[in-house]
């Protein structure tokens, strides 16, 4: 086991967005955060993070509490891209992915062969080598997610935590990402917990999928475990119907929303 | 890559051979124009001798070497806070160094005239003091710039208030205020040198330090952090410096605008935004702007002297409006 959510209670100000969460993510494996709008998806990997505070509870990565770990150290092991970042308009791809490398360096250190070796190695990865010296701005959306994906690969991290990363992107470069990821995982071992929106996308690229509802662990397990038409329709509020794919993978087709009064109403509270 | 490094360069050594140029012609011209060779005789071995070297060694050198320090300080505080505060409208004014010095300067200046001599340290108390005031009107578990600029508008409408009352009630004082709320470097002494320079050097130091950590803050906060940079220790350190530096200089030569705010702008407009080439590059042009500007405005009037904040607004800001229109 790698890292563990032990009733983690996260939120803003007063209310509550997640609400006494526990659950295990095992080493190398990927895992995809799914539910509604507002089930504190993003809240849950901000917390992984230690970027957001906790009310109650802790996270373990390896045993040790993160926040216990020194920012700088704990970015060495994890690294989080967020929803939409920013970056100033002249930067280049490649300085972007030397920021990557900033946990690894001191105060007064330069650029060590290390950090050189592997700024190279994740723009070839990300197939960004040829487009290094481009400002990040002057990209199209799918090269430009890349580019901030090959910033967390230069962190070298053991743990990769991505929120929502195909948003915003059309179906090809959806599915280049999310095989990106896999890759990634496949060859470096790298764990990923990531936020999606697409339930299909979840169920074929994933080992686990965890299902949030109102800040509540849902359900967690195989995609063949999880994906369920009992789960559309509880917290999704649509009717659907499941099929395996050639690789005997999961998948769903929705029908329509579920319309029932009761259910409206259990979705509004 | 060394396209864009040769440009870097080039862009550095012009902004430092205008700094040298503003230091050398500041020290030649004036009421009385000293050729180079002399000038490079007196700094060598000043040894007084007749009125050119007296007039180079006690007036127009230090009043320079202030000039070029009040530039770098103010530039180098301007470009810290808009990374900081993500704003671009950040300098010296958003954190309360103007109106806190302001105030000060004008209550010596129109209430304890006789107190004259206590000028520059109780304008970088006023300055510090609104700085501090303002960090705490707006600390709610870390800093927001939001928070923090929004505070900072207040604070400077509330103490810039005070100000105006002061000139109002004591109308036939104002002179000697005005002069301060323009800021100038008529007058500006070895002494005035000696105050400001270790802020210059310890500010710089640290702000050149600091360069990657601005980098990084400028991806956002989430970014920052996911990167395990100290977001809000960063920030506050960042402001402190900066504040450091735009009070020891606006509390020798008044409230000097325009350099804090515009000069890093020139500078990212032709440099980027990469703060470990920026804040030099800053740095060089504030101190190149100031001594020219200063130059100009010994020279224009002739034997009046205009203040040096005028000058620099003038021709500054259409400059950097056509730089803005050019990008």
């Amino acid at each position: 086991m790698l890292l563990e959510a032990k009733n983690i209670s996260l939120g803003f100000g007063e209310s509550l967005v997640i609400k006494d969460l526990s659950f295990k993510v095992e080493k190398g494996k990927v895992i995809s955060i799914l539910g509604p709008n507002g089930s504190g998806k993003s809240t849950v990997l901000k917390g992984l993070a230690k970027t957001q505070t906790f009310y109650m509870g802790s996270v373990y990565l390896d045993g040790k509490n993160i926040q216990l770990i020194n920012s700088k150290k704990l970015a060495r092991q994890l690294a989080m891209l967020i929803q939409s970042p920013q970056a100033p308009s002249d930067l280049t791809v490649r300085e972007l992915v030397e920021y990557g490398r900033f946990p690894h360096q001191e105060w007064w250190s330069g650029r060590s062969e290390d950090d050189k070796k592997l700024v190279e190695w994740a723009l070839e990865q990300t197939g960004l080598a040829l487009l290094a010296d481009r400002p990040v701005e002057t990209l199209s959306g799918g090269e430009r997610q890349r580019a901030w994906i090959a910033m967390v690969m230069a962190q070298n991290p053991q743990v990769l935590l991505l929120d929502e990363p195909t948003t915003y992107l059309d179906i090809a470069h959806q599915l280049e990402i999310l095989n990106l990821v896999t890759e990634l995982n496949a060859t470096q071992k790298v764990t990923v917990v990531m936020v999606l929106h697409d339930i299909n996308h979840a169920a074929r690229y994933s080992d686990y999928m965890a299902v949030l509802n109102k800040g509540e662990l849902y359900s967690f397990g195989t995609p063949q475990q999880v994906l369920t038409t009992t789960m559309l329709r509880e917290v999704f509020g649509v009717n659907g119907g499941i099929w395996a794919n050639e690789e005997g993978q999961p998948q769903c087709t929705i029908y329509g929303l579920v319309q029932s009064k009761d259910n409206l109403m259990s979705r509004e509270r | 890559m060394s396209n864009r490094l040769i440009r870097r360069v080039a862009v550095l050594v012009f902004f430092a051979l205008l700094a040298v140029g503003g230091l050398c012609t500041s020290m030649a011209k004036g009421s009385i124009d000293i050729p180079m060779y002399q000038i490079a005789q007196v700094i060598v071995n000043h040894s007084a001798g007749d009125v050119n070297t007296q007039v180079l060694w006690n007036i127009r050198l230090p009043r320079t070497l202030v000039g070029a320090l009040v530039g770098i300080n103010l530039s180098l505080a301007g470009a810290i806070l808009q990374s900081v505060m993500k704003n671009p409208l950040a300098d010296p004014h958003i954190i309360g160094i103007s109106s806190g010095a302001g105030l000060a300067g004008v209550v010596i200046l129109i209430l304890f005239p006789h107190m004259e001599y206590l000028m520059t340290p109780v304008a970088f108390l006023g300055a510090m003091g609104a700085a501090v005031l303002i960090y705490l009107l707006a600390w709610k578990e870390g800093i927001r710039p939001v928070r923090m600029i929004l505070a900072g508008v207040a604070v400077s409408a509330f103490l810039g208030a005070g100000i105006s009352a002061l000139m109002v009630f004591y109308s036939d004082r104002v002179h000697g205020a005005l002069m301060w709320m323009v800021g100038g470097l008529s007058a500006r002494s070895w002494l005035h040198l000696f105050i400001i320079f270790p802020y210059t050097v310890f500010g710089g130091f640290i702000a050149l330090l600091g360069a990657r950590r601005l980098n990084i803050l400028s991806l956002g906060d989430e970014v920052a952090r996911g990167l395990g940079l100290k977001v809000e220790i960063t920030r506050f350190l960042m402001t402190a410096v900066a504040a450091l530096l735009a009070a020891s200089a606006v509390s020798v030569v008044g409230l000097l605008g325009f350099v804090g705010l515009i000069v890093p702008h020139t500078a990212r407009l032709l440099i980027g935004s990469d703060y470990r080439w920026l804040l030099p590059a800053s740095a060089l042009l504030g101190a190149g702007v100031v001594t020219m500007s200063d130059t100009l405005a010994r020279l224009v009037f002739s034997p009046v002297e205009i203040p040096v904040g005028i000058v620099m607004a003038f021709l500054g800001a259409p400059f950097f409006l056509y730089l803005l229109r050019r990008e």
